[in-house]
């Protein structure tokens, strides 16, 4: 029989409504997998005690969501003091579903990286090998499901954050259409960037999750008053006729053999179900990098002004006004979060505007046209999540510059504001999974369930291996 | 001062007149205890977001349609940045590149003072600075406000008063804001520099701040126009500065030099999306505008033979042009309700602790006062009695005549009984008169008068008692 942990979230669910499970007792075995397993990766930042819900199924939220009565740092020594005072849209769904929230997972500050190195506490490791990072920013929630140290967890996705974390740590990510979750309660990063989306070990549990946590907010006036379908019903081994498109961008110069095989073979597989496989073109994806980072640190920038030490958070007493500002700021921020605050001010100042920020939308424009082009002849898009598996810890760290790379393949996808999914596809000969990225047209996450469901149904090994330290 | 040309441009922001803050739900009531009214959306706590409130975007518009401005069909938000204790999100959600109405008038009596610009911003919180530290009250964080520029069209600190007095008038009219200097729902900022005249370059302008009447205004810009004046005949150069009005010392004094101007780096809002201004939105607040006030001035003058000072009052406040219109459709004499209004009308009103809120009488009423006194049915003292009954109840008028027994006496018979009863009380004021002592009649006559409780006709008992005593 099936160890709790070797179990999907919604056969969890099924067992605790059959009572075959207690809830308890699903509490306590991934309490004790954590304190037994999660001293080597570090994925979590805190693990709440046990509290009764009406579901019972745990699930683990990425510590920049804010959930009333508990800390809310987003890894960030500015924040490490303050309590949320108001439930985030996702989290009162979460509450009103009846699932039991577990704790908050580490991140890069303030989602501020691509490898969970940048967390104000200590970086999250990679359950696959420790001495990997697990990818970012939400590399704590993509680990600690890998870890099957929660059955699912909550992510935030900026410019890949979910789905390359997912890629490394070899489950599925998930980044909803922006405006398809609310996004009142996530603290912004990138605010015409930034969605929230479920990171799980199958697509079910993913259709699950989404069906919970999407929908329009009137609290957000960003979120889209567009009906949300049954995410459930597009489990469905279905993917005759679906066009899937290769763009022939993302499988160039910096791909790893390994990962452009493995994404291939992606495709011959769904084509042997009825898919038909075309050649498409991004022509403007080279721009992506340079684009996303305008506009994300232009936002953050902005936005991270209201940590200043006035009214919550850290505070560095001065005598000054001036001062008291400079030194919590100084204090309180690492040096990610100092440097895209540089890049932000800068491209967003008189002089520069123009050059930058207002460029940057323009080009945002162009790369939005060429996915609606895309998408007139293709149903999905198929491509590798990041060009490489997993890297080592500390071997980008001081290169922002490959570090920004790592997300060549999932910016792109932020600056369009449509969805897509990380999914894994196979392991590096050092046993390092790989991940798939599929794209849908806007509000069409069903069919991406529909063909990633397909695919899981053919390559379960993939989604059903675990970790040995986890086993 | 005939050398040079004043040249002045005003910059007002008006609180408008809705019952919650501009992006969350808190109400607006700035005047409540300190940090009373806020929430974590207006404190900026991480995670949330601004949603508009609706009805702020219509009473912007409303003003803009009002000021003949031309209305942006899409319109946006921008963050204006800038660090400061009473900004909770160190930015201020304001407009920049493009503002919600543009390019718009405000006539004067003999001139029309454009508009550049009306854009619609949230206001920042209140400090308040004590010995060594400074405290932040939020409750004022959040409420709407309305930026109304002028251009650089007023030359005179006279006729800045008159654009702030006639901007107010038509603000009130239409329901926009209370536009209360004193409060702080209208607050006023002035640009104002010389120039030598028939010179075509503006001079160098200064900018001041921190008035806190219309009055001081004016005081201030006409102290700047004698300081900028003098720097100017003495050869020397105006700084570029913005200058603090001190109320007290009467004088304005250096704030701040232009070197020091912020960059606040405009961007547009992400948080919130670009917003459509539909036809049937503009319609609907062109509905909410009817005829302003100096449209109304100029039909007063045209229709009714009242003084240009009467007019004045009576067009000062809507409901009271309002009033004075529906009065004179039940007894169409302007001269006698324009007189009562402005007299024992309003000064019933001052006296009441809502003023117009609490009047309930209905024009109907009123105008059957003013026409009882009018015929001889109520003197003087009645009509004024009956008047402060009815103005918070709309009683009918005859049932309160009747009820408090305040119609004139003017029946002869009646009056004739009371006449001969103090003729033969008051037999040494009689002969005194009879003797040729003008004087003594008055007397009789208060006598009459108190008899009857101040209910007849002085001039009704004067020509009975001088009859009886021939």
């Amino acid at each position: 029989m099936k160890k709790i942990f070797q179990l999907k979230a919604t056969e969890i669910l099924k067992k605790i409504e059959e009572n075959d499970l207690k809830k308890e007792e699903v509490y306590h075995h991934f309490k004790e997998r954590i304190e037994k397993i999660d001293p080597l990766i570090k994925s979590f930042i805190e693990v709440y005690d046990y509290y009764p819900t009406s579901k019972g199924v745990p699930v683990a939220i990425k510590d920049n969501i804010c959930i009333q009565g508990r800390k809310i740092t987003c890894a960030s020594k500015i924040l490490s003091s303050h309590v949320a005072v108001y439930d985030a849209t996702v989290i009162r769904k979460i509450k009103k579903e009846g699932l039991l929230i577990l704790g908050t997972t580490n991140m890069d500050e303030f989602a501020f990286g691509s490898s969970c190195e940048n967390s104000c506490y200590y970086p999250t490791k990679n359950p696959w090998n420790l001495e990997k990072v697990p990818g970012g920013s939400s590399g704590g929630s993509a680990a600690a499901v890998a870890a099957r140290l929660v059955p699912f967890s909550l992510g935030s996705d900026t410019g890949g954050s979910i789905r390359q974390p997912a890629s490394f740590c070899g489950v599925v990510g998930f980044k909803p259409t922006y405006g398809r979750v609310s996004r009142f309660g996530l603290v912004a990063f990138g605010s015409s960037l930034d969605q929230i989306g479920p990171i799980t070990t199958n697509f079910t549990d993913c259709a699950y999750l989404l069906n919970i946590i999407c929908g329009f907010d009137e609290f957000d006036s960003t979120s889209a008053n567009i009906e949300v379908p049954d995410f459930m019903k597009a489990l469905i081994e279905d993917v005759k006729g679906i066009r899937i498109g290769l763009p022939y961008e993302y499988f160039q110069e910096g791909l790893n053999e390994e990962v452009k095989e493995a994404v291939m073979k992606v495709a011959k597989t769904l084509e042997k179900k009825g898919a038909k496989i075309l050649d498409i073109t991004l022509p403007h994806s080279r721009y992506a990098i340079a684009t996303y980072y305008i506009i994300a640190c232009s936002e953050a920038s902005s936005n991270l002004q209201r940590f200043d030490g006035v009214r919550y958070g850290l505070q560095i007493k001065e005598k000054e006004m001036l001062e008291l500002y400079r030194q919590t700021r100084k204090e309180g921020f690492g040096i990610e979060a100092k440097r895209r605050i540089f890049l932000g001010t800068y491209s967003l100042s008189t002089g520069y505007y123009e050059d930058y920020y207002l460029k940057a939308l323009k080009v945002r424009t162009l790369i939005r046209k060429d996915f609606e082009k895309a998408f007139s002849s293709v149903d999905v898009i198929l491509t590798p999540t990041s060009p490489t598996s997993a890297f080592g810890l500390g071997e980008k760290i001081k290169d922002p510059l490959s570090m920004y790379l790592s997300d060549i393949y999932t910016v792109s996808v932020n600056l369009a504001g449509i969805p897509a999914v990380s999914f894994p596809c196979g392991f590096t000969s050092n046993d390092l999974p790989i991940g798939a990225q599929l794209i849908g047209k806007p509000f069409d996450e069903a069919t991406l369930i529909k063909v990633g469901y397909t695919y899981e149904r053919l390559c379960k090994d993939f989604f059903e291996r675990i970790p040995e330290i986890a086993k | 001062m005939s050398e040079f040309e004043v040249v002045i441009g005003l910059e007002v922001h008006v609180q408008l007149a809705t019952s919650s803050k501009i992006f969350c739900s808190c109400p607006v009531e700035p005047e409540a205890p300190p940090n009373t009214n806020i929430c974590p959306i207006c404190c900026g706590y991480p995670g949330t977001l601004p949603v508009l409130n609706k009805k702020a975007l219509e009473l912007a518009i409303r003003i803009a349609l009002a000021l003949n401005c031309k209305i942006n069909k899409k319109i946006y938000f921008e963050r204006k940045n800038y660090f400061y204790p009473d900004l909770p999100k160190n930015y201020q959600i304001s407009q920049y590149r493009l503002p919600l109405a543009e390019e718009g008038f405000l006539p004067l009596e003999n001139k029309k003072i454009r508009i550049r610009r009306v854009h619609l911003e949230e206001d920042a919180g209140k400090l308040i600075h004590k010995e060594n530290y400074s405290l932040v009250d939020f409750n004022r964080c959040g409420i709407p406000l309305l930026e109304i520029v002028s251009y650089p069209d007023i030359n005179s600190p006279q006729e800045a008063f008159q654009y702030l007095n006639e901007l107010k008038r038509v603000i009130q009219y239409i329901e926009a804001s209370s536009c209360d200097m004193e409060k702080g729902t209208l607050r006023c900022d002035a640009n104002i520099s010389l120039r030598k005249k028939g010179e075509k370059e503006l001079g160098t302008k200064v900018e001041l701040k921190n008035m806190n009447t219309f009055k001081g205004v004016k005081e201030a810009l006409e102290y700047e126009v004698e300081r900028q004046k003098r720097i100017l005949q003495e050869s020397k150069k105006v700084v570029q500065e913005t200058r603090l009005w001190d109320e007290k010392k009467r004088k304005t004094f250096v704030m701040r030099k232009k070197e020091e101007a912020h960059d606040y780096r405009y961007f547009p809002e992400p948080d919130l999306v670009d917003f459509v201004i539909s036809e049937e939105m503009i319609e609907r607040e062109k509905e909410f505008i009817g005829e302003l006030p100096y449209l109304r001035r100029e039909r007063f003058k045209k229709s009714y033979s009242l003084s240009e000072k009467e007019i004045e009052i009576l067009i000062s406040q809507k409901r009271l042009a309002d009033f004075f219109e529906e009065s004179l459709k039940f007894f169409p004499q302007e001269k006698k309700i324009a007189n009562w209004i402005i007299g024992p009308f309003l000064e019933l009103v001052y006296r009441l602790e809502k003023g117009f809120d609490e009047v309930k009488i209905s024009p109907e009423n009123f105008a059957k006062i003013v026409e009882y006194f009018s015929q001889g049915k109520l003197n003087n003292l009645g009509a004024k009695k009956v008047l402060s009954l009815a103005l918070t109840t709309d009683e009918d008028i005859d049932k309160i005549i009747e009820k408090e027994g305040l119609g004139q006496v003017s029946q002869e018979e009646e009056l004739i009984k009371f006449i001969d009863e103090v003729i033969e009380e008051n037999p040494k004021p009689v002969s005194d008169y009879k003797q040729g002592k003008k004087t003594a009649l008055q007397f009789l006559i208060g006598q009459v008068m108190r008899k009857t409780r101040g209910k007849a006709n002085p001039k009704i008992v004067s020509s009975l008692l001088e009859r009886r005593l021939e």
